[in-house]
């Protein structure tokens, strides 16, 4: 037996291949680097009914072997074991979509074609039968040559069957791959294989019919969309509120036991002022991630996502984009860099790098640590209609901010750099699914994972770097520790430069370690308020009063202004130089972010000092 | 009569495509989805703004969005 073992699902987009990969592996699944929702290598352990363990790949959704997006020449070279360092697949599993069983069967024959060892899981048969629809698994079983096992992910139907026939499968020889068959032919065999296996066919009134009759309303959709945005924005604020009040106690006791527990050294503050202070100030973010990336999980797998880039795509059109860019710009509003990576299901080549290169303004989670610290400081907690704070809505202003600015981006890049014919709009409308809690409650798992990791590593290592730079060399008497410290010096040759838009030296301080990843720019505000101060009750102000004391609104604003842009994020750098083949791109799109926000944050500036703020 | 001026609801069989009217990425797409010569289709939703883009097109069990320049190279027969 040779090295690894693949068993690689297969099928249409839509086809219900994420949920039965999550139902078949639980929680045992590897994903490399981030994941886009069926972009990246998802890999899963399988035990087979001999106790053997197969590997489990989630190949990314697919119309054909001939390839028409980036997405789908990942499929096409993993099937026919062309793609570098993956072994070809031992088993293929093809997935197919039991109500939209003639479609999903033009791919499917293809895949058989080939003569590995497949199996076929006629999934969601329940939707199916929701919609009036009987089909015989023996027919087509019959009709296709290859086993075919009912199956119904979110149920957990069928998964045993459906392992025992990848292991059975693996046993067996691959046969002679036939001969490849022209698209209308498949067509046609598709239609009569359909036709056969199909019992029986009601003309039913279908839910998802209905559902789009109201989220594709003239006036109600968008309004529908509307509102399910703002209520997203508000819950992000005010859910996550106790819980990250929660952490942020937790975080103040650890604080204080770890200044009981040892004895006063520069060691302790390390851990203290450097590594609690900074880490913790961006743990305490956490809550509002998770909500964040709920209502996105959560709209992708109902079905919805796909309804809002249809109602968007106009809108997109209107600066040369499509509804396509919707979705990875909506992701890009929890971070960007699945974003970017979920823009290769784009077809069009300057359609997608554009996406790209705007995909950073999409305000992403990292900079709601940023924002919240900076308008719980300086923006009055006050309702200003119900449920709805002042607050909230500001919030609210600076995403909208970011869209409006993506967008005119968007329309000059079309007409400069990316120019071209405007792309096309061709999606596959899902239909619509009640989320399995367990589907979200995994895919949730991995985003906070991510975050928690980030916040273990680059974070704490710049942390740990700025407490070094701001604490070294030592001060003499009478002099302050970060007007002595190498930090503060490099920062007041930077305040020099963004002096003229309102940021003081702790910002400019702030910023250098900020290009790590952009949540770093309030742990290091913590880290060097918490080195300035001396005196051990100023230290245990929060972070939020010191800013208050020390900043003017303008300033505030300002440095509002600039995350609206700011480049900061060595991730998201680099995944752009992964995606684009170079560093051409990313090079243009830090250059471009950077003059943009020292320009808006001067803009800002300079009118708030005008109008007296 | 072109699909995008297909009345909503009302079903249609295409009966000629102009396929090197489109982009030809676009067109191997429209195929993959079964939207080609012989397809039963009808129209289930209109764009919301200007102009009424995209459609929502109804084929089989699926709903396929599309702009209406892509519809506008599809000839229809209703049915």
């Amino acid at each position: 037996m040779e090295g690894r073992r693949i068993a690689a699902l297969v099928g249409n987009p839509n086809a219900g291949k994420s949920a039965l990969f999550n139902a078949l592996t639980g929680a045992r699944q590897k994903i490399a680097n981030y994941p886009g929702v069926t972009v990246e290598r998802k890999a899963g352990r399988l035990i087979l009914p001999s106790g053997a363990p197969i590997e489990l790949t989630d190949l990314p959704g697919s119309y054909g072997l001939a390839a028409t997006s980036p997405d789908e020449e990942v499929t096409r070279k993993v099937i026919l074991g062309e793609f570098p360092g993956e072994p070809a697949p031992s088993v293929l599993v093809v997935v197919l979509d039991a109500s939209n069983l003639e479609q999903h069967l033009v791919f499917a024959q293809e895949v058989i074609a080939l003569g590995r060892p497949a199996v076929v899981a006629l999934n969601m048969v329940d939707l199916a039968e929701r919609d009036g629809l009987v089909i015989s698994a023996d027919a087509l079983q019959e009709a296709l040559g290859v086993p075919v096992i009912e199956t119904v992910a979110v149920r957990r139907r069928g998964l045993a069957e459906l392992t025992a026939a990848i292991g059975e499968a693996q046993e067996r020889q691959h046969g002679a791959p036939h001969p490849p068959v022209p698209l209308v032919e498949r067509r046609v065999t598709a239609h009569a294989i359909a036709e056969a296996a199909i019992v029986s066919e009601s003309r039913r009134h279908r839910l998802h019919a209905r559902l789009d009759r109201l989220f594709l309303h003239p006036w109600l959709g968008p309004l529908i969309l509307f509102a399910l945005l703002f209520v997203v924005f508000q819950a992000v604020f005010t859910w996550a509120t106790p819980f990250a009040d929660g952490l942020e106690g937790a975080i103040g006791w650890l604080i204080d036991l770890t200044k009981a527990a040892l004895p006063e050294s520069l060691l302790r503050d390390l851990l203290t002022d450097g590594i609690l202070s900074g880490v913790g100030s961006v743990v305490v973010f956490l809550p509002q991630i998770v909500i964040l990336f709920f209502f996105i999980l959560a709209m992708e797998a109902s079905g919805y996502m796909a309804r809002a880039a249809f109602l968007m795509d106009r809108l997109m059109a209107g600066v040369g984009l499509s509804g396509r860019s919707f979705i990875p710009l909506l992701s890009s509003f929890a971070c960007a860099i699945p974003g970017i990576m979920a823009t290769r299901s784009i077809t069009d080549p300057k359609d997608r790098l554009t996406t790209i290169l705007i995909a950073p303004l999409m305000t992403c989670s990292a900079r709601l640590p940023v924002y919240a610290v900076i308008i719980a400081a300086f923006i009055p907690n006050v309702a200003i209609w119900g449920p709805v704070g002042l607050q909230g809505l500001v919030l609210l202003g600076l995403y909208v901010f970011g869209i409006i600015a993506a967008m005119a981006v968007a329309l000059v890049l079309r007409h400069s750099v990316t120019k071209g014919a405007a792309s096309g709009f061709i999606m596959e409308l899902p239909k619509y699914q009640m989320p399995r809690l367990q589907d979200l409650l995994i895919g949730l798992w991995q985003r906070a994972w991510i975050f928690l990791r980030r916040a273990g590593t680059i974070i704490f290592m710049v942390t740990v770097a700025l407490w070094l730079l701001l604490n070294f060399p030592r001060a003499g008497e009478g002099q302050s520790q970060v007007d002595a410290s190498i930090a503060g010096r490099i920062a007041n040759g930077l305040a020099v430069v963004v002096e003229p838009i309102g940021f003081n030296r702790d910002i400019a301080l702030s910023l250098i370690p900020a290009m790590a990843a952009r949540e770093v720019a309030v742990s290091s505000l913590a880290t060097s308020y918490a080195v300035a101060e001396t005196d051990e009750n100023a230290q245990a102000q929060q972070l939020g009063d010191r800013l208050k004391a020390d900043w003017t609104l303008p300033t505030a604003l300002a440095f509002l202004a600039w995350f609206v842009f700011a480049p900061q994020c060595m991730s998201t750098i680099a995944v752009t130089r992964r995606e684009t083949n170079g560093w051409k791109w990313p090079g243009f799109m830090l250059l471009y972010l950077f003059a943009l926000a020292y320009i808006f944050a001067g803009i800002t500036y300079w009118s708030a000092v005008a109008l007296g703020l | 009569m072109t699909l995008d001026l297909l009345p909503i609801g009302q079903r249609a069989r295409i009966v000629a495509v102009d396929w090197d009217s489109l982009v030809a990425e676009e067109a191997q797409r429209l195929q993959a989805l079964g939207i080609d010569v012989g397809a039963r289709v009808a129209i289930a939703h209109r764009g919301i703004f200007a102009g009424h883009d995209p459609i929502a097109l109804m084929i089989g069990r699926m709903n396929v969005a599309l702009r209406r320049a892509h519809a506008r190279a599809m000839t229809v027969e209703p049915v």
